[in-house]
């Protein structure tokens, strides 16, 4: 018998070797209620085929690259939402506090002349600000995040009227940076092909450098061909679509921008020890507690990220609108936010999901979105059938959860 | 068992320690001092204030009156991480695991490696070696929690407790759940935590677990102290006396009926 890696010795485990193995291995996972993203990703193809064979300019490269750029503002307010979601909490004013921070931004940098960089800044101070705010009155008096951010919904959406006064829209100047950010940057040819490699380099260095200590320390570890297979399909995927939507605009920016966050928000989810704290805190608050992690400062640390995130996007929104208006975060922006995040695989029940969740499920939603609009249909429709998604992807999150307590996966 | 007579440092000591929970005293004016390299066995019947007084000493909840000395000094435990602070690693009688976080996260939970940049790889062999170590059967250390068996759980909490060079050691109930070998090993583990100069104190039901390695045996009775003994100079009878406060009890009762 040859030694096993020190993970892999106990004989009940199912040890599936090579591209069958792992393949085998993902049913099973599935079967048992741990279904990752696979949901999302079916619900998508689903959605993207009828769409497809009611319009045929559904698929095209100029719709999917504006999709993108559409889907990128409110995506970053979805991130923030999976962070409050996976602490077992919610936050209903990510919208408002959207429409303020561009409403500030707005006054600062039309009105009063101030610098770019200084009204960026002080819009996501703001954000941050309120956040903090919202831990402050949730540790101490220990009101549910509900009501907090449900007042915060009201009040920051009358401060947001309040700042921007009584012309009510602000129009940004088209040749300010922000604005050509939300509407004119797209990655040159050359340079999202650069990056599509870079992209699978970059992951199979990673993969490979990780195997390497795995297997020194004597633990199981992928095989160089299972890594490089998967750096392949990377970078085939990100080429392939670079290519097509380089066939009319490309890749926005603003688009590579929420991705950059939702890969470093997935990083710190994963691997640093806030992250774990964060799961921890979601899934058992007081076994967390015991183990002498500051619930407090985890929660406070939440709800600045996710307002500041808040704030981030409504930067976006107004870069892409090339306005701070009083509908600026209004309407179904919060809701959409949400959606984007439950969708996407985050768990109402906290302590399951991932960053990948954001631009997942907001892919979902801007995609239904435009298949309407493509059909003259109006945002009644709209309204009706995001909202039977939004029930189908939280019934797909509770029989999951039943199935995955009846095979051991909670 | 080590039959020394143990002089060394006091490391923990309660004084007058009180707990109500709202009618209820759970605890009333209870003392205790534990020194290092020395086991004791805290016994009594259920809701005799054994957790209670875990949780105080733990930081999870604060007593109402008295005063708890580590190493001579007085201190307050307001939170667990206060008492994880001083050296004092707790194992509780409903293990306090994140049931969606796998076994290595738990055990590294709140103490994990470059907080940065986790070292996965270090703490998935340090989690490999605690689990041989204890004889854990646990098939996978990065499964979830929730895929793990009662005496698998037990393993995972015992096993965090042992992490980060603890002064003190407290199991609440260890062996409850668990299997021959597996609660042998843990009688050995206790015993090699003695030797390496701990304090333990072992919270159990089971007789022949505390006589096979306490060397003082405190008994709580409604809440309060009933005797501290010595596990050499003392019989079970004795001791079971203590918890169950009278000579005539369903336990002596049922062993004079088999002795007959
Ligand atoms: N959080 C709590 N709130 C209210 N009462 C409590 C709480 N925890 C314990 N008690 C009460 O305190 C008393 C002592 O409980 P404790 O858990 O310390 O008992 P125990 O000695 O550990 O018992 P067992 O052997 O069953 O574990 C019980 O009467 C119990 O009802
Ligand atoms: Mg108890």
């Amino acid at each position: 018998m040859t030694t096993q890696p020190t993970d892999l010795q106990d004989e009940r485990l199912i040890i599936n070797k090579g591209l069958g193995g792992a393949i085998k291995k993902t049913r099973n996972r599935i079967k048992s209620g741990d279904l990752g993203n696979l949901p999302v990703i079916i619900g998508l193809l689903i959605i993207s085929t009828i769409f497809q064979i009611l319009n045929r300019f559904f698929l095209s490269s100029a719709n999917l690259s504006n999709l993108l750029m559409e889907c990128s503002a409110v995506g970053v307010l979805a991130l923030g939402i999976v962070l409050v979601l996976l602490v077992g909490e919610i936050d209903l004013s990510v919208g408002s506090m959207s429409g303020l921070s561009a409403a500030i931004f707005a006054v600062q940098f039309v009105r009063n002349g101030l610098p770019l960089v200084f009204c960026i800044l002080l819009s996501i101070a703001a954000g941050a600000f309120i956040g903090w705010i919202y831990g402050q009155i949730y540790n101490r008096i220990g009101v549910p995040a509900f009501v907090i951010t449900l007042a915060g919904l009201l009040g920051f959406l009358g401060l947001q009227l309040f700042v921007l006064g009584a012309t009510g829209t602000i129009n940004l100047p088209f040749e300010s940076p922000l604005v050509q950010f939300g509407q004119q940057a797209y990655l040159g040819h050359t340079f999202s092909y650069i990056l599509a490699i870079s992209i699978a380099l970059v992951r199979f260095g990673l993969g490979y450098y990780g195997a390497t200590t795995r297997r020194k320390a004597g633990l199981s570890a992928p095989s160089l061909t299972s890594i490089a297979l998967q750096s392949l399909f990377i970078a085939i995927a990100l080429g392939s679509m670079a290519w097509y939507l380089n066939k009319s605009r490309g890749i926005g920016w603003m688009f590579v921008f929420f991705i950059t966050l939702v890969v470093i928000m997935d990083y710190a989810l994963r691997r640093t020890s806030w992250g774990n704290s964060v799961f921890a805190v979601g899934g058992n608050r007081e076994a967390a507690r015991r183990a002498g992690i500051n619930v407090k400062g985890i929660y406070t640390s939440v709800f600045i990220l996710c307002s500041t995130l808040g704030a981030i996007g409504g930067l976006l929104a107004a870069g892409r609108l090339a306005a701070a208006a009083q509908s600026s975060g209004t309407g179904d922006v919060n809701l959409n936010a949400i959606a984007a995040a439950v969708i996407g695989g985050t768990s109402l029940f906290g302590g399951r999901g991932s960053a990948y969740a954001a631009p997942l499920g907001m892919v979902v939603i801007a995609a239904i979105s435009s298949g309407l609009t493509l059909m003259n249909l109006n945002s009644s429709i709209r309204y009706m059938v995001t909202g039977a998604i939004v029930l189908l992807a939280v019934s797909v999150d509770a029989v999951a959860r039943r199935s995955r307590t009846s095979h051991g996966r909670a | 068992m080590s039959n020394k007579t143990v002089t060394s440092e006091v490391v923990l000591s309660l004084k007058n320690v009180s707990k109500n929970f709202g009618a209820v005293a759970a605890l009333t004016d209870v003392e205790l001092d534990i020194r290092a390299g020395e086991v004791v066995a805290l016994v009594g019947d259920n809701g005799a204030g054994k957790s209670t007084l875990v949780k105080i000493l733990a930081g999870v909840h604060p007593q109402d009156v008295g005063v708890v000395k580590i190493a001579g000094q007085e201190v307050h435990l307001a939170s667990p991480s206060d008492s994880i602070k001083y050296g004092i690693a707790t194992v509780f009688q409903d293990l306090a695991l994140c049931d969606n976080l796998d076994v290595v996260q738990n055990l590294f939970l709140g103490r994990q490696l470059r907080r940065h940049r986790l070292d996965e790889v270090t703490m998935e062999t340090t989690a490999w070696d605690l689990i041989r170590q204890l004889r854990a059967k646990i098939p996978s250390v990065r499964i979830p929690i929730a895929s793990l068996s009662g005496g698998q759980r037990q393993s995972v909490a015992i096993a965090r407790s042992l992490l980060g060079n603890p002064k003190l050691i407290m199991l609440d109930e260890p062996t409850a759940a668990l299997g021959v070998a597996q609660t042998a090993e843990v009688l050995n583990l206790i015993e090699r935590l003695r030797d390496r100069g701990l304090a333990v104190i072992l919270i159990s039901h089971n007789m022949d677990d505390i006589f096979a390695v306490a060397d003082r045996i405190a008994v709580l009775r409604l809440g309060r102290n009933n005797g501290i003994f010595s596990a050499n100079q003392t019989s079970r009878k004795e001791v079971i006396e203590a918890i169950t406060g009278s000579v005539d009890n369903a336990v002596t009762q049922r062993a004079e009926a088999q002795s007959k």
